[in-house]
């Protein structure tokens, strides 16, 4: 396939199709060197802590002193914390998925009007866009606990038309997907903008002048150009999304809303003894989540992200 | 209505179409027809508004003023996907994500044809890219593209085809072979097309009608040899090829000849072949209709005196750019016929002389007044 390109790249005449080959033997060990930071670092700040995460998952407890440890292969550990801690699990990516799909449905609109119809106003939305990143995540939810609060504006408007079955918004599920929605917008909004940008606006015309109307062209050109970008902004939204506990800890209850970063962080930091369950409920966390992207990946993913 | 104008067949017309962006006018009043199974070409030079009227035709933009018709049927207003019109764009705007075959079979699938994916197969025959398929259209050369994206347009079978600039991103070589391949596929497929260009040579070459079109209006449409023998404006008559201007007030008349003074020399202009009657005329010549001479000719009556410039021989003629007394660099072709060439230096005195019935006369305009001063022949 390879060999055929090339062959008639040459035949027509177009030399950037050919692969330069010329001083590739003397230069072979440069890429190495500038890869030798990144690898230090990747070493230094995730394997080992991932090894020593692994470590304390498989830890037991000495008996009679709850917070000392030995090392161990404690398999037991895993089973434990997940029979105890499933329905958190199941929690978070309900909730992960659900910000997601709303990050969407909202940033893809918004990336539209950016990158076609905006005009002038391009820069400005965009920096509104970037904008809150200016301040402290952890504040702006608890601003978001303000506003939603039961005397806040938005709960008072709607148990007065009767609106609010349960009479709070604070404390419920829909006040911790809200928060993840609002929170990672921009990871969604800033990859799918950048693609659609990219996108040359000939061709949307290109749909439409071939018997598409908006809608035909906006399914079968405007997004598959927007591919790569849809999918880094889920993965960037969801991966997160899937182990933040600070929209659950400051918008959700203390039992019905807490996902699984609450019982990590709980287990590490509060419950005596809890560090070989955080280890195994971590680990587990991320094996879940790196089966579901790659699934995800395999099934829609493009050449440009992989 | 959408199936309706989808419908529509017939000539394509355009009456008083006007396109006005903020306060600039793109596109002033035209109006034209362009007849059902011809190959048509608009000319002009870059930013005239040619791009522009062929959206508009497309209806990727709705003019300000006037009326797009196919036939009887009125599709001004109507959506790009309402309109049986499809476009080869200048930068050809292939889907990156599909291969050759499902971008060749989007237009017919979108109209629900049972045997798309057979249409865009014979589409591709006809273009020779059958073996390519498969491909996606980074894998395709500059040319290859340009089928591409022709086949895509023909495979509709629209009752317009526009074509924008298609061969301007190629090199000259593969542009002469796709101006004959073009051709070629149109007089086969018998689709009305209208080939957009600002290159003289390709529109000549190609069309059965040229329009010339000049900020916006057309300045004089009709066959190419019709355009180049009696050019109308003077911006024709440079835009189409060269030609040698002089102004110059009307006198009187000789028989069927207008006779004009152009600095201090007598022309003669054949009445129909000139466009203004008294005042002031914009006189003009082609360069390959003048003749070069070292001493005064007899009894022409048509000839005038010149200095020498510079001479380029080129293989079959030998080119002349000389200055008459008006000022202005005139251009002469002389074919090499003769055994013994005239030898001519920089700073040597002629004589040029011409067939009256060869000349033309134009109306004075400030680009032909400009034209006629600053002719270098280039
Ligand atoms: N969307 C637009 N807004 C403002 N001016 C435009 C727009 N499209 C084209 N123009 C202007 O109209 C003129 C004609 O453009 P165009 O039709 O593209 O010319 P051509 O194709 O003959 O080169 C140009 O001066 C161009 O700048
Ligand atoms: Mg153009």
């Amino acid at each position: 396939m390879t060999t055929a390109i090339a062959a008639s790249a040459r035949e027509a005449g177009d030399p950037q199709l050919t692969p330069p080959r010329r001083g590739g033997r003397r230069r072979g060990w440069m890429p190495y060197v500038l890869l030798l930071p990144g690898l230090l670092w990747l070493t230094l700040f995730f394997i080992v802590p991932l090894v020593q995460l692994g470590s304390a998952s498989l830890q037991s407890q000495w008996p009679g002193a709850p917070g000392y440890y030995y090392r161990d292969v404690n398999g037991a550990n895993y089973l434990d914390a997940l029979s105890a801690y499933g329905v958190h699990f199941l929690r978070s990516l309900a909730f992960a998925g659900m910000a997601t799909v709303l990050c969407f449905a909202i940033a893809f609109p918004l990336a539209y009007a950016m990158a076609f119809k905006a005009g002038r106003w391009r820069n400005v939305m965009l920096i509104l866009v970037v904008a809150p990143f200016f301040t402290s995540f952890i504040l702006r939810t608890i601003a978001w606990r303000q506003i939603l609060a039961d005397e806040g504006p938005l709960a008072r408007t709607l148990n007065a038309l009767h609106l609010l079955p349960g009479g709070h918004i604070t404390e419920t599920w829909v006040a911790v997907v809200a928060g993840l929605t609002y929170n990672f917008l921009p990871f969604m909004v800033l990859p799918i903008y950048t693609s659609l940008e990219r996108a040359d606006p000939r061709l949307l015309e290109a749909g439409r002048d071939l018997y598409a109307d908006r809608l035909t062209t906006l399914r079968t050109v405007t997004i598959p150009l927007a591919a790569p970008g849809i999918l880094a902004g889920t993965l960037l939204t969801f991966i997160p999304a899937a182990g933040d506990y600070v929209n659950a800890e400051l918008l959700g209850s203390d039992t019905s809303t807490k996902m699984v970063g609450n019982v990590i962080n709980s287990q590490f930091f509060t419950v005596l003894g809890g560090y070989p369950t955080a280890a195994a409920l971590s680990i587990s966390l991320m094996v879940l989540i790196l089966v579901l992207v790659l699934g995800y990946v395999r099934r829609f993913g493009t050449e440009e992200v992989l | 209505m959408a199936t309706n104008t989808r419908e529509a067949h017939g000539d394509l017309v355009l009456e008083n179409v006007t396109k006005e962006f903020a306060d600039f006018t793109a596109v002033d009043d035209l109006s034209l027809v362009v007849p059902r199974g011809s190959f048509f070409a608009l000319l002009g030079p870059s930013g005239c508004g040619k791009t522009t009227t062929l959206r508009m035709v497309a209806g990727l933009e709705q003019p300000t003023h006037g009326k797009v018709l196919i036939g009887q049927t009125d599709i001004t207003g109507t959506r790009p996907h309402e309109r049986p019109v499809n476009t080869v764009f200048q930068s050809y705007a292939l889907f990156p994500h599909l291969t050759i075959r499902e971008n060749v079979a989007f237009g017919p699938k979108r109209r629900k044809a049972a045997d798309a994916v057979r249409l865009a197969d014979d589409a591709l025959e006809l273009v020779q890219l059958s073996h390519l398929a498969g491909r996606k259209p980074v894998q395709l050369s500059g040319g290859q593209q340009q089928r591409v994206a022709l086949a895509r347009a023909v495979v509709n079978q629209p009752e317009v085809l526009l074509l924008d600039e298609p061969l301007g991103a190629l090199d000259l070589k593969l542009r002469r072979q796709m101006q004959v391949e073009l051709k070629r596929i149109q007089s086969e497929v018998g689709l009305t097309f209208i080939h957009v260009t600002h290159d003289q040579e390709e529109a000549m070459t190609m069309a059965d009608t040229v329009a010339v079109m000049n900020r916006g209006r057309i300045e004089q449409m009709g066959p190419p040899e019709r355009l180049y023998d009696l050019p109308q404006t003077a911006f024709v008559a440079n835009f189409v090829g060269q030609s040698n201007l002089g102004v110059g007030r009307i006198h009187g008349t000789d028989g069927d000849f207008i006779v004009a003074e152009v600095s201090d020399t007598k022309v003669r202009i054949p009445k129909q072949r000139s466009e203004i009657h008294d005042g002031e005329v914009m006189f003009g010549v082609r360069p390959e209709k003048v003749r070069i001479h070292e001493s005064q000719p007899v009894a022409t009556g048509n000839d005038v005196k010149a200095t020498v410039i510079d001479v380029s021989f080129t293989g079959v003629a030998t080119q002349y750019l000389v200055t008459v007394p008006s000022g202005a660099s005139w251009t002469v072709y002389e074919q090499n016929l003769d055994v013994e060439p005239i030898s001519l230096r920089p700073g040597d005195d002629v004589w040029l002389s011409w067939d009256p019935t060869h000349a033309f006369g134009v109306p004075v305009d400030e680009d032909g007044r400009k034209a006629a001063l600053a002719e270098d022949g280039a």
